[in-house]
């Protein structure tokens, strides 16, 4: 294939610091059996990419425990696959990189030995399918330089405090406004998935290494928006941002949503690790609407509104609403849970009561008991 | 050092499985779904990795299409090995023959070869229709413990049932003095469970001579078994404690997957200390709409529910619309059920549609019995299907 793909799994980790501190962002779960990297590794197979470097900086050990071999995904490839890029050090510098720029400097290797024309590199703060050949196809046709891809939010819908958007005429980028705050109009938000040739990419390596360069938003694309072709695809399907705890909570609520969630998810096309369950059993007691249940749950309570990852125990009488529960976390009898993120291996104890609120969902850290 | 293992697997999965009809119709019986998620071959797999034999020859021969895929390089039961692991032996063209398998021990005898190469001091033969959980090593050790020349598992049944069994006569030591096969009298309850250990050298002797003999109808309880007693082998019998069942037919195959609803359910999947491991679909979480009913019930991934589900089990990717009701019903991977449609009593086989209002199947009591409707089938808006009736793709045509 013509692309090389780079996923930087770290880089937007202060979202959501309380789901990252134990983990990338990459590897936050997400929609029941997910987690936020199969959304640009799945796009990036189905776009028929089948190089991809993954770039990572700290805390990546559920990262490697879930990519593994790639096979999940069909990368597990003699020529190419994924390969997981931990950060890599010289003499010189003896602390970790701090920008894109700088990681890109440590997978110099990674570069230089892939054969492919282009190189497409996303992060995983979002939720959406991209078709990249498409995006690669529209910079083909536009003989452009770099192509950013952005979504278009109007009046409200985006509510981060900070983004990257973009002034765009012609479909040319011709202004950056980096992190600005967002004011009530309609905003072209950078989805952070660039397309450029991978040579171009390479000497933009060098070159900010020469001249000292940081930052890719500011130091290449902001200041480059005159001299280079700068295009911006518009993506116009779902698009989930997750930006804060916030934003996590409400992308996986709209996973509720029939048609949002058969946009992600309608064509089976999302991979991700296999793990083996038995399937769900729901119990006579069993009362349970609008939810998304992953497979090893056994229910005898109630469930509504939620979304339960694999082996979450709901006891009789306990009632679970608008709630995220991840993976083998144990609702005791009689309890009650209300707008909460449960991550994993927390146990509720009986007749227990906690609730957070739609607009600050209340989260509880991974193997607490409640 | 030779490279050796200690015991290889020999699954018998060939049988055309005729007494489950429509579920038959094109694909191999050990690969019909069971439980929501599982195959039946995905019991004695799991088992065999389970028991640590990592070496397995499945012997494929009705319709193998489906059973091959499935298996692929059998990574989901952790046996893609580079010396082992799973292999799938169809029958083949030889020099001077060429044969479909004639009879069990006639497939194992072709797939010799492949059993030596693993130089084995012990070959466990397997069938591919039970749904157990069983640790084989306790067996082999058995085997070992008696110096058995063949142990055979088994399985105490009801006196009433008995008649409908292999049954093995037992002396106090466990040692086996004779066979009957379905006796009117049965002398014992203890069943044959179609699993056998066999010590290598012996059981290639017997199947060397079974070939030759052109009165023999080359299979194992027949011909294989009855010789080595009648010339005074050691054969022993193996008490297996737990649940087992042959899901050979509509109603028992219907019998062992209820077994698996209710609180404390008669076999347990969901057991993590002897796990089933099966090749799980890529499917979203289910997701259980508003104003669903799912009561008593197995759902996998994959699942739509806006509907009602009660006392049944549904494989992945299921849609069952606003209105629809299922009960007491089995329904295989890749079913729309329209709005309205009632399936009651029922086994829906995988890739079906049942259209709007369509009545399928009647409850128990008016003792009608299962009513089936095989793979791909498209059934139409307020069609009726009797309880007990098998659909399969003839008759769908024919009647529409």
């Amino acid at each position: 294939m013509r692309a090389v793909g780079i996923i930087f799994s770290n880089i937007h980790d202060n979202n959501v610091p309380e789901l990252a501190r134990i983990r990338t962002l990459g590897s936050i779960p997400f929609g029941g059996r997910y987690r936020l990297i199969d959304f640009p590794l799945s796009n990036m197979v189905n776009s028929g990419i089948d190089t991809v470097g993954i770039i990572t900086k700290s805390n990546y050990q559920s990262l490697m425990d879930h990519v593994g071999s790639g096979k999940d995904w069909d990368l597990a490839r003699k020529d190419g696959g994924v390969i997981i890029l931990p950060p890599y050090g010289d003499e010189q510098s003896s602390t970790l990189y701090t920008s894109r720029l700088e990681a890109l400097k440590g997978i110099t290797n990674f570069l230089f030995r892939a054969d492919e024309q282009y190189v497409v590199m996303t992060d995983c703060d979002a939720v959406c399918r991209i078709n990249y050949s498409e995006v690669i196809e529209y910079h083909i046709r536009n003989r452009a330089d770099i192509t950013l891809v952005y979504k278009k939010f109007n009046d409200g819908e985006y509510s981060a405090k900070n983004a990257t958007t973009f002034d765009i005429e012609d479909g040319r980028i011709v202004n950056v406004n980096y992190k600005e705050r967002l004011q009530e109009q309609a905003h072209n938000v950078f989805t952070n998935v660039f397309v450029m040739k991978k040579s171009l990419l390479q000497n933009i390596v060098m070159d900010s290494i020469s001249h000292n360069k940081r930052h890719f938003m500011t130091d290449v694309i902001a200041s480059n928006v005159d001299s280079m072709k700068i295009m911006g695809y518009e993506h116009k399907g779902f698009y989930a941002g997750i930006t804060s705890l916030q934003a996590y909570f409400d992308s996986n609520m709209a996973m509720l949503n029939n048609e949002v969630r058969h946009e992600i998810f309608g064509d089976r096309s999302v991979f991700t690790k296999i793990r083996d369950s038995a399937p769900t059993k729901f119990g006579n007691s069993a009362i349970v609407k609008n939810s998304m249940i992953a497979d090893g749950c056994v229910i005898e309570g109630e469930v509504e509104n939620s979304i339960l990852f694999r082996n979450v125990k709901v006891a009789r009488g306990a009632v679970v609403k608008n709630s995220i529960i991840m993976q083998n976390t144990v609702l005791g009898e009689n309890s009650t849970l209300n707008c909460i993120i449960a991550d994993k291996n927390v146990t509720i104890r009986d007749r227990k009561v906690l609730s957070g609120s739609e607009n600050h969902p209340f989260y509880i850290s991974k193997g607490i008991m409640i | 050092m030779v490279r050796k293992k200690k015991c290889v697997a020999m699954l018998l999965a060939g049988g055309q499985g005729s007494r489950l009809y429509a579920l038959t119709t094109n694909i191999a019986k050990p690969a019909v779904s069971f439980g929501g998620k599982y195959r039946i071959i995905d019991f004695p797999l799991s088992n065999c990795i389970n028991s640590g034999i990592d070496t397995v020859g499945v012997l494929t021969q009705y319709q193998p299409l489906i059973l091959n895929s499935y298996i692929g390089n059998g990574q989901p039961w952790d046996l893609d090995r580079n010396f082992g692991g799973v292999r799938i032996l169809p029958p083949y063209q030889g020099k001077n023959s060429s044969d479909w398998y004639k009879g069990t021990a006639n497939a194992i005898y072709q797939n010799l070869r492949f059993i030596n190469q693993f130089n084995p001091d012990y070959v466990l033969i397997l069938s591919g229709d039970h749904i157990y959980k069983m640790n084989y090593s306790l067996m082999i050790n058995y085997h070992i413990l008696n110096n058995a020349d063949c142990t055979i598992a088994a399985i105490n049944v009801p006196m009433e049932e008995a008649s409908r069994f292999g049954i093995l006569n037992t002396n106090e030591d466990g040692s086996i003095y004779e066979f009957e096969e379905k006796p009117k009298k049965p002398k014992s309850t203890l069943a044959s469970m179609g699993i056998y250990v066999f010590s290598r050298e012996k059981l290639q002797k017997y199947l060397q001579e079974d070939s030759e003999d052109p009165k023999s109808s080359n299979d194992f309880g027949k011909d294989i078994l009855p010789k080595m007693l009648a010339n005074g082998e050691k054969m022993m019998a193996y008490e297996f404690e737990g649940y087992w069942k042959d899901v050979g037919t509509i109603d028992s195959l219907y019998e062992a997957n209820m077994d698996l609803l209710g609180d404390n359910p008669k076999f347990d999947v969901g057991d993590t200390s002897w796990k089933i491991q099966s090749r799980s679909p890529l499917a979203p979480p289910q997701y259980i709409g508003e104003g669903a009913k799912t009561d008593n019930s197995i759902i996998m991934s994959g699942c739509e529910i806006y509907g009602s589900v009660e006392n049944s089990v549904l494989a992945s990717d299921v849609i069952v619309k606003k209105g629809a009701v299922i009960k007491n019903s089995i329904i295989m991977g890749d079913v729309v059920v329209d709005e309205d449609a009632v399936i009651e009593y029922s086994i829906i086989d995988e890739n079906v549609t049942i259209g709007k209002g369509a009545k399928i199947g009647e409850p128990k009591e008016n003792g009608k019995g299962i009513a089936v409707v095989g793979r791909n089938i498209n059934v139409n808006s307020s069609a009726v299907i009797e309880g007990g009736k098998i659909v399969d793709k003839e008759l769908i045509k024919g009647g529409n």
